[in-house]
């Protein structure tokens, strides 16, 4: 049995103290108009000037000119553009040339000058708050929904050698339904713009009327998904298929504890697993969709969900097997051994790979085509986050690669916790590019209020967590697969 | 009396891997030497068991996808960049480093290929068995139902025929060559 123990309740309070604090700070300064005295005299990244530009193009010309023409328009870089033009133009390329220079791109650097952009500026700082709290909330909810993916993974496929880590990951699903609630708070303030609440910018007013100003063909044509009282009803469906899923994996696995018959439960878990996986695997793409793909509404990715769910997934492994390296050193989870620990391990090098392959097919195929509207995607991550950017991948992909390639590093424990923390700040950044550019542009900061915003998150799961692995025995010694589990060997 | 040329080498015969799991075991305990065992397929633990050295494959690996990845930026660089230079997806920059991205699958499919088979090749040769070779499989059974453990003799060979017998093997022989 764990014990929760007094010390580290305080511990966990006390991070969720400071991450009460650091969210409480963030929306009294107003969303960061003090914290770095930002020049408001430029707004980086106009998103609404982007929709304007490519709402045009598509209502008449093809993309070649008639982007580009509007891109001229008043546009105070535009002699620039045509020096490039002419330096370039025998090969013609001069567009994307000029585009892939964000100096040259009038998203970023154009100054302001008119009305509309001062409000889309006004709209990212009042979004600075409830960008970082759609960040954590987003973080910590992929933490504890891998974890109960890999949780069904392991009834549906019969797999016995996690069994004694099952309790683990069960504690990790438990905390599923808090960060879903406050995402669902997250929705309603979106969609009623209560405290600025600017993050969804379909859910703009007018943005679907076409007598409106504010209105937007390409998102206008999106209705049919993108529409409040749908987006709020697939977020309910996602809450009760995930939080349900967790509640019965979780009540049938403690049954086993005092039926006569533990290995008829099992069958039956494999079966709702089986359907909650069938369900996991519509579902984690398409909240992926709504939750942060819609961000940014004109652009779109195929395999974003999976992408997603990569990241999701390496990163709840990785929380998994930094837990069950913490639960080790304090005494418990004997049965534990150096192959369990290898195989966790493994997971985290190979999910890491797997999350590098899906984000290069995205990035690759978006790259290579080279078409304008695909493209606004990377260019704002190319623009004011580049340097996060390519830290992030050096993060999430080189450094679990070279430093968790060889057998014994991956039982080495001081390798995996140190690859381990890295690459739960390198998935945190990733959270943070998906979300940041479309939500608050170049108003972008990584300080106190962030780290005490993620530190406060971590504490509350740290709390749920330890309070669930205390209610139950830490190991399943009843599960039918128990025993093999115990003598795993590789 | 045993030296390199002339030593005598036993076969034990047994018809159950875990039973000859023990018996490397317990052989090994008493200070035999084992040359080889062979069995119809994969004994987990016998490696371990019969105290064989860490592979270092992986180290070989690791050095082969090196030397893939070498392969892949020096072609890509010879063919796309010098010898005929491409415009790749309309971003005519004629330098490897802008047009990385077009290049990455060949480095990843170069470098497990060379990792992939310079390792089948390191282990064919590691192991003597490279094909076309002539079989060194002492008794045909062991392709089958049936393991054999080889040992060299030491000391008197009643005390190692007692003892392989008591280790459960169904028949010893000396190994005629």
């Amino acid at each position: 049995m764990f014990e929760f123990t007094g010390k580290l309740k305080t511990i966990t309070i006390a991070l969720m103290l400071i991450g009460a604090v650091s969210i409480g700070a963030s929306f009294l300064t107003g969303g960061g108009h003090h914290e770095e005295g930002h020049h408001e005299e430029t707004a980086h990244h106009d998103h609404d000037a982007m929709h304007k530009e490519e709402g045009h193009h598509a209502e008449g010309a093809s993309h070649d000119d008639g982007a580009h023409h509007t891109e001229h328009k008043g546009n105070a870089h535009s002699a620039r553009h045509n020096e490039d033009k002419v330096e370039t133009s025998d090969f013609g390329f001069h567009k994307t040339a000029a585009r892939a220079n964000p100096e040259h791109n009038q998203f970023y650097t154009r100054k302001v000058n008119s009305h509309h952009d001062e409000a889309h500026l006004h709209h990212q700082l009042e979004n600075k708050p409830w960008s970082n709290l759609l960040i954590n909330t987003f973080f910590f909810l992929a933490i504890s929904l891998g974890a109960l993916f890999f949780l069904a993974i392991q009834y549906a496929a019969q797999a016995a050698w996690a069994t004694v880590v099952i309790r683990v990951m069960e504690a990790m699903a438990s905390f599923l339904a808090i960060p879903i609630l406050i995402m669902l708070v997250l929705i309603v303030t979106g969609i009623y713009h209560v405290g600025g609440n600017h993050l969804w910018h379909w859910m703009a007013e007018g943005i679907m009327d076409s007598n409106s100003p504010n209105y937007d063909k390409i998102i206008a044509g999106k209705e049919g998904y993108l529409n409040a009282p749908f987006f709020l009803i697939r977020s309910l469906v996602y809450l009760l298929g995930w939080v349900g899923g967790a509640i019965l994996l979780r009540r049938m696995s403690l049954k086993m504890e005092t039926s006569g018959d533990p290995a008829a439960i099992w069958r039956k878990m494999r079966s709702w697993s089986a359907g909650f996986l069938v369900f996991f695997a519509v579902t984690s793409s398409t909240s992926a969709w709504d939750w942060i793909m819609s961000i940014d509404t004109h652009w779109f990715s195929t395999l974003f969900g999976w992408y997603v769910f990569a990241g999701m997934f390496v990163t709840a492994l990785t929380v998994l097997t930094l837990l069950v390296i913490y639960l080790k050193g304090q005494g418990y989870l004997e049965v534990v051994n150096h192959s369990h620990l290898q195989d966790l391990a493994k997971f985290m090098f190979a999910f890491s790979v797997f999350w590098t392959y899906l984000w290069f097919s995205q990035f690759m195929l978006i790259w290579y085509s080279n078409i304008p509207e695909e493209v606004t995607y990377y260019m704002a991550r190319f623009g004011e986050y580049k340097g996060l950017f390519f830290t992030m991948l050096v993060m999430n992909f080189l450094f679990p690669v070279l430093v968790m390639m060889s057998r014994d590093s991956k039982r080495n424990q001081g390798f995996v916790i140190t690859a381990g923390i890295i690459m739960i700040i390198g998935h945190w950044l990733d959270v943070f590019i998906m979300i940041s550019p479309g939500t608050v542009g170049a108003q972008w900061s990584i300080g106190l209020v962030q780290i005490g915003t993620f530190l406060g998150f971590a504490g509350l799961f740290l709390f749920v967590v330890f309070r669930t692995l205390a209610k139950a025995p830490l190991v399943p010694e009843k599960h039918p697969m128990f025993l093999e589990s115990k003598y795993f060997h590789i | 009396m045993s030296t390199a040329t002339n030593k005598i080498i036993i076969n034990a015969l047994y018809d159950d891997d875990d039973v000859l799991l023990k018996g490397v075991k317990q052989v090994k305990e008493q200070g035999y030497a084992i040359e080889e065992v062979y069995t119809p397929f994969p004994v987990h633990g016998l490696d371990h068991a019969m105290g064989l050295k860490r592979t270092r494959i992986a180290i070989a690996a690791f050095l082969y996808g090196i030397l893939g990845l070498a392969t892949s930026i020096a072609m890509t660089y010879g063919m796309m960049i010098i010898d005929w230079p491409m415009n790749i997806g309309g971003k005519p920059s004629f330098t490897w480093g802008e047009n990385m991205p077009a290049f990455v699958p060949i480095m990843f499919e170069l470098t497990v290929f060379f990792a992939a088979h310079l390792m089948v090749w390191t282990f064919f040769i590691r192991n003597d068995i490279y094909p076309g070779r002539k079989t060194q499989n002492p008794d045909p059974r062991t392709t089958d139902d049936k393991f054999l453990m080889e040992v060299e003799l030491k000391g008197e060979r009643e005390v190692l025929m007692n003892l392989l017998k008591e280790s459960g093997a169904i028949e010893i022989s000396e190994k005629s060559n």
